[in-house]
């Protein structure tokens, strides 16, 4: 891929003593980890545990209980902008209106993430098997379909930081087989990737794991 | 390569008026309201000139109203519901700027469209000409400002069961000084009164509201988003 950002060895996303409640429920505390350039986390546990939730905390849309995210040493609350430009998330929900094309969802989706994309747009579509749709209403394609163009977003945003929730719900093998492949690159490339999944990762870099139940 | 604010903007204003021109049933239906409610008023009260153009600034601009509240519920509904707002609200651009745009193209989608049609209904209602003119200045400098302060309602309630009710309670009782101004300016210019304060009003109103309001609805979407 080009135009990925150079990520300078010392940069460090680092999660500590976090805790995260829902309602008065506490989901998890004194959690504490770091991710480094080059590295794959993969956070696992039961339905519920709270890993959505961990995600959430990391991209800066939930505010911990206790604790912080810090980029670089510095809190991610204090960075804001500075650090979401470093960041692509894609979470349960697809980001995707049914009004929209495959491809103006997709161009809309990298211009908010402040991707400048007109050149990688049918290129990104292509790559996730969506050529043929991209001029169709997105509300006719299926979950799969969905996925993949949501997926998407990463090929064209080229950001450091991947935070994805379940990526390979409702993807046939074929194409969790690429998003493996792609998971690898990225992560070569000295890109950082927070992944939950309930598929095994069948991928051929180390593996960082944390479990959040136990 | 990185877009700058305003390219982000540009293209959240033109996605917003492309799903409005793709879904216009949505935009049509407040449009709809306006224009029964405001053609039913003759029906009810009789068809003396007199009474209908005493009564018209008021019914004129209550309507309006109602129907700018009315169109309130898509402003972020959808874009909540399939995740678009996260996306928004992880740009590495600030939310407020972001929020703004998408008010400012609901209001081209609902509030401008009324003020559009305002002359042709104040026309049924028997309302004199200067008075017309005023109606759709007064629409044009309070619309927004509904617009505006109705995001932060919509912002606060999104994801509420029942929202559409708490939004009402929300935010007509903020809606009512701009009723009696606008309302107001449209009686005192059918009698032949200056207007020039209520215009100044409505106008310092939209500014304080364009000050303030965004960065009330961003904060309330990010605790919506929690």
């Amino acid at each position: 891929m080009t135009g990925r950002r150079a990520v300078a060895e010392e940069v460090l996303l680092e999660v500590v003593n976090l805790a995260c409640a829902r309602g008065d429920r506490t989901l998890f505390e004194n959690l504490s980890f770091s991710v480094q350039p080059g590295e794959l986390l993969y956070v696992q546990g039961a339905n519920g545990c709270g890993k959505t939730t961990l995600l959430r905390t990391v991209c800066g849309l939930t505010q911990p209980a206790e604790g912080e995210v810090r980029w670089q040493g510095t809190a991610i609350r204090q960075l804001a902008e500075e650090y979401r430009n470093l960041l692509c998330y894609v979470g349960h929900a697809n980001g995707i209106q049914g009004d929209l094309s495959a491809a103006e969802n997709l161009r809309f989706g990298t211009c908010v993430g402040g991707a400048d994309s007109h050149t990688r747009i049918a290129s990104a579509l292509q790559s996730v098997g969506l050529s043929r749709a991209a001029r169709l209403p997105a509300k006719f394609l299926s979950q799969g379909q969905k996925r993949r163009l949501a997926l998407a977003r990463l090929l064209v945003s080229a950001r450091p930081i991947w935070i994805l929730d379940e990526p390979l719900t409702a993807l046939d093998v074929d194409f969790g087989a690429t998003m493996n492949e792609r998971l690898v690159a990225h992560v070569t490339a000295g890109g950082m990737v927070i992944i939950t999944s309930h598929q095994e990762l069948a991928v051929t870099v180390p593996i960082r794991r944390i479990r959040l139940d136990s | 390569m990185s877009h700058n604010l305003l390219g982000t903007a540009r293209c959240i204003f033109q996605r917003d008026l492309l799903l409005a021109w793709r879904k216009p049933a949505d935009v049509a239906t407040p449009l709809a309201f306006f224009v029964i409610v405001t053609s039913l008023f003759p029906l009810g009260v009789g068809p003396e000139p007199q009474v209908l153009s005493r009564l018209a600034p008021g019914v004129l601009w209550v309507a309006a109203l109602l129907a700018s509240m009315l169109s309130l519920g898509r402003l972020f509904a959808a874009d909540h519901a399939d995740g678009t707002l996260e996306q928004l609200a992880l740009s590495p651009h600030p939310l407020t700027p972001l929020i703004l745009v998408k008010v400012a193209a609901h209001w081209v989608t609902s509030g401008l469209l009324l003020v559009v049609l305002s002359p042709l209904l104040a026309m049924q209602l028997n309302l004199s000409g200067h008075a017309m003119v005023t109606l759709a200045i007064t629409l044009l400098l309070g619309t927004p400002v509904l617009s505006l302060l109705g995001s932060v309602g919509a912002a606060l309630t999104l994801g509420v069961r029942g929202g559409g009710v708490l939004l009402s309670l929300l935010v007509l009782p903020l809606y009512t000084p701009i009723l009696i101004f606008g309302a107001g300016a449209v009686t005192a210019s059918a009698s032949g009164l200056d207007t020039q304060a209520y215009f100044s009003l409505l106008g310092a109103f939209l500014l304080l509201a364009l000050g303030f309001t965004p960065w009330a609805t961003a904060a309330a979407l990010r605790i919506s988003l929690d």
